[in-house]
């Protein structure tokens, strides 16, 4: 492959191919539009699917043969079982069986408990995945081992690749905690519950084959049909697609360390103050235990004030779920649901509503709603002066997680980091971050334990908070007394030439690169 | 065999810390084995100040294991100190890191001292952002956290924290160990900007006085006069009957305090929610330390998980006299500082001798009258700080003096 590498919009250095194809570097927020017509699966016929709706088949294996599994396919599968998946693994141990080679796995995230697929790219059954790596998985595209480059997307730009047909799905294989014969299906019921199924919609939609993988079968019709079987092909049906406790992740345990809280508790301070909460206002926290905590903050001031929202946005979990049973919230609108309580709540609540990144961050939309909501409160590994944030790699260079949602929520109304300063030694809080995968453009403030730092582009923000007892900072004076605390400098860590994944933009542009790590 | 020493922790679960093994040998130079958690960042700085430490204290040919988990670099300084006294190749030398602009303010006697945060006093990782969390007062802790085998390793931690650890203006205060042999401590610790020495389990006021002549000498041996202030715990029978002596041992007592755990052993009982076994303790404290014109100070609270317990305590304490709380988590914080907060009929009180201090000031007046009476000085820096108190926690508007209304 001989790729151009060239300076994008944001000045990082990208490659002009990806995996042998053209590719477009990132132009500037909002600046790259696409002309034409969306891509299309393939017309299909209902009098080739059987009259009576059965499309089981008796195996994962002969769905992949049926459905023409050959070298150099693309196989889709979904994230909503986190890392209580069993059927990613059980899709490549069939095509390593049926003697195919050279398979792209475009999953739309994936987990350490994929890490048998690291074997499948060694045996040479897998060519190189596009999706989010978490984990072993980063870790052996880190040392430069995979064969193509990997290339990680938003939850929004997966759709749009999708869409657009920068990424043609072969056959998408979906997972889905119930289903009927026909192949509707949902993640409502069944042991493997997940709540919904919004990740694999455009793979249901434009994939040319679409495999249903069950250990729920109930008999048609299955609804609601978050899935719906007029889209798929076969059904298979087996003892045990996921493990419960790990589908309903640890992700959702609030933070317990007190420097956590505190910055918890400030952003859901900063989010009063600055006058963000108000009655019909909406917001959006992530899964991890800091953004937990800001909801359970946030919660409190709201019934302190009398205070409601007109939505909140999910990631779901029992927090909100309180909140939406509290009267605080008049819906949820979920992408994913992280817990138990969640899952209920969707399947009684109509104001639990199922979204999609269709629905809610695609760029390919005609809008969407992540640029409706009135505050995002996301994590980050790194921050730059420039606010620039990376969520990908780490300091030393290594690639250890995926973008999920990140980018799309960006383009909320305001866009808050809650991070901590610096992590044992190293500093959160940098000159220029490892990998850009934010646009300082588009993140508007900074919450750490030792101050807040306002985007200077948002001056109504700082204008709103000016009279608040909060700490607000610059981002250098921050940076400045986390540089005096770690005491010498930090070396630039020894990275390759190699690049071995890029990230993408929400439009489908390459931000940045992301190069091998020297041992 | 070689002779070897170590010091420090390593293992996957240690943070913020890092071990070192040093082997003398009689050549050979520095057989330097290093890895870290952050070594892609800082690897090269951390061997230089290896490095330099060994050099610092003489030792050329040693065979040194380090493993480091994101130790910042006052603590990578402590465990090798530590390791090279073990082995006894200090020469009486202490290996320094300089005292950083933030450790160096001071304190007042007056200050409040209403949430005091225990910290264990060989761990840096809790030191690090204590302070963030505004306590009144940051307690390094020399005793009870500490491990008999760990003593030494503290006295170098908190030593260097001491130096480098910024406490975002809580008073700087440690725990020694008990005395005598919490005199050994003071070395460590009095010339490196102290506010305050915690005096264990206190007995007498021979034990202030013992702490007050080898502060003085020490500080005399480094050319240094600052004050240093006490406040000795009460924890046994012979404390609690002398209280007084011991709170009017020194004009360095700032404030007396007491603690349960050890009190109620000592007297053959337990501790109990409802505290009957120990209010006479308390309350002798309070009066103790009244009369003898010192802060008296209840014990900790020390069910991190129960806020609103703790701020039943706080006000109970409150009520028996008592003008702060000790704390061992740092979300107990700002329940303690909230709940000492002045009542609304203080506040009214501080207004109204305020404002007449300040038009006593403008018109130039040394003496400052409230209708006929006089106000002595003291009671007007009480009512400052009972403003200021009230300023800090929410209970009055900053525009107060417009006739701004304070919250209930």
């Amino acid at each position: 492959m001989d790729s151009k590498l060239v300076k994008n919009a944001i000045g990082r250095i990208v490659p002009t191919e990806v995996n042998g194809k053209q590719a477009v570097p990132f132009q500037g927020v909002g600046k790259y539009k696409p002309t034409g017509k969306k891509t299309a699966p393939p017309v299909a016929t209902c009098a080739d699917y059987p009259a009576d709706g059965n499309k089981i088949v008796a195996d994962i294996k002969t769905a992949l043969i049926k459905a023409g599994i050959k070298d150099g396919m693309t196989i889709s599968t979904h994230h909503h079982f986190r890392n209580g998946d069993l059927v990613a693994n059980q899709i490549f141990d069939a095509a390593a069986e049926i003697g195919v080679k050279d398979l792209m796995w475009f999953p739309s995230a994936s987990f350490p408990c994929q890490a048998p697929i690291i074997e499948h790219q060694k045996n040479g059954v897998i060519h190189h995945i596009e999706g989010s790596m978490n984990g072993p998985l980063g870790d052996y595209c880190s040392q430069g081992k995979m064969r193509g480059l990997g290339v990680l997307r938003s939850h929004g730009g997966r759709y749009q690749a999708v869409q657009d047909g920068e990424v043609h799905i072969d056959i998408a294989v979906i997972a889905a905690p119930t289903a009927d014969p026909f192949g509707n299906a949902n993640g409502l019921t069944g042991p493997s519950a997940c709540g919904l199924l919004g990740f694999a919609l455009a793979d249901s939609q434009y994939a040319d084959k679409v495999i249903i993988v069950t250990d729920n079968q109930v008999p048609f019709p299955c609804v609601p049909w978050q899935i719906q079987g007029n889209y798929v092909d076969f059904v298979v049906v087996m003892d045990k697609i996921g493990e419960p406790e790990k589908i309903i992740s640890g992700t959702t345990q609030i933070t317990k360390s007190p420097d956590r809280l505190l910055i918890a508790e400030m952003t859901a301070q900063f989010v009063k103050d600055a006058g963000i909460m108000k009655d019909g206002f909406s917001f959006q926290a992530g899964a991890g235990g800091t953004s937990l905590a800001f909801a359970i903050y946030l919660k409190e001031m709201m019934k302190d004030a009398g205070i409601k929202a007109r939505f909140v946005r999910g990631g779901s979990n029992q927090y909100l779920v309180q909140m939406l049973e509290e009267g605080l919230t008049d819906y949820i609108l979920d992408g994913q649901t992280f817990d138990l309580d969640g899952v209920r709540s969707m399947r009684e609540n109509p104001g639990h509503v199922n979204t999609s990144p269709f629905t809610s961050y695609n760029y390919h939309g005609k809008g969407n709603f992540a640029s409706m909501v009135d505050a995002v409160v996301l994590g980050a590994t790194e921050v730059d002066i420039n606010f620039n944030a990376n969520v990908v790699t780490h300091s030393d260079g290594k690639l250890l997680h995926g973008i999920g949602g990140w980018q799309n929520c960006l383009f909320s109304k305001c866009t808050i980091l809650p991070i901590p300063s610096f992590r044992d030694r190293i500093p959160v809080i940098v000159d220029e971050v490892t990998t850009v995968c934010g646009p300082g453009e588009l993140i508007d403030v900074v919450v750490t334990e030792r101050g807040i730092a306002i985007n200077p582009k948002r001056t109504d923000l700082i204008d709103a908070t000016k009279n608040s007892s909060l700490p607000i900072r610059s981002i250098k004076e921050i940076k400045a007394e986390i540089d005096e605390i770690i005491g010498s400098k930090p070396e630039k860590p020894k990275l390759g030439d190699k690049i071995i994944a890029v990230v993408k933009w929400v439009d489908g542009t390459i931000l940045d690169s992301i190069y091998q790590v020297q041992d | 065999m070689d002779k070897a020493a170590e010091a420090g922790r390593k293992g996957q679960d240690v943070r913020s810390d890092c071990w070192i093994k040093i082997t003398p040998k009689n050549t050979g130079g520095i057989q330097l084995n290093s890895n870290s958690k952050v070594g892609a960042l800082f690897g090269k700085s951390i061997e230089k100040l290896v490095r330099d430490g060994l050099d610092f204290f003489g030792i050329i040919n040693a065979s040194v294991e380090f493993e480091d988990r994101g130790a910042l670099p006052f603590v990578i300084m402590a465990r090798l100190e530590c390791a090279v006294r073990r082995l006894n190749l200090d020469n009486g030398k202490e290996w320094l890191p300089e005292i950083r602009e933030c450790c160096s303010y001071e304190t007042t006697r007056e200050r409040f001292r209403r949430s005091r945060l225990y910290l264990p006093g060989n761990e840096a990782k809790f030191m690090l952002n204590a302070g963030l969390h505004k306590p009144d007062g940051l307690i390094l802790d020399l005793e009870d956290s500490v491990a008999p085998s760990e003593k030494d390793a503290a006295q170098l931690m908190v030593r260097n924290a001491l130096r480098q650890v910024d406490f975002y203006g809580a008073e700087r205060m440690v725990r020694i160990n008990q005395i005598s042999q919490g005199l050994d401590d003071l070395k460590y610790i009095a010339p490196h900007n102290v506010h305050v020495i915690l005096i264990p389990k206190c007995e007498s006021g021979d034990q202030v006085r013992q702490v007050d002549a080898e502060i003085e000498s020490l500080l005399k041996q480094k050319n240094l006069n600052h004050k240093i202030l006490y406040m000795p715990i009460v924890e046994s029978a012979l404390g609690a009957i002398k209280a007084y002596e011991i709170a009017s041992a020194s004009p360095n007592v700032v404030a007396l305090t007491i603690g349960l755990e050890d009190y109620t052993a000592d007297i053959g009982t337990q501790r109990t929610l409802e505290g009957k076994e120990s209010f006479w303790a308390r309350s002798q404290v309070v009066n103790a330390a009244r009369a003898a014109g010192v802060q008296p100070i209840d014990t900790v609270f020390s069910d991190v998980t129960d806020m609103d317990g703790l701020r039943e305590s706080v006000y109970e304490a409150k009520s028996l006299g008592f003008d702060g709380k000790g704390c061992i988590h740092p979300r107990q914080i700002q329940v303690i500082n909230e709940s000492f907060a002045p009542q609304e009929i203080e506040i009214d009180k501080a207004k109204k001798i305020v404002l007449a201090f300040e038009k006593a000031e403008s018109k130039g007046l040394g003496v400052v009258s409230l209708g006929s009476k006089m106000i002595d000085p003291p009671v007007v820096k009480r009512a400052l700080q009972t403003i200021k108190l009230a300023l800090d926690t929410g209970k009055l508007e900053p525009n107060w003096r417009e006739g701004g209304e304070h919250h209930g």
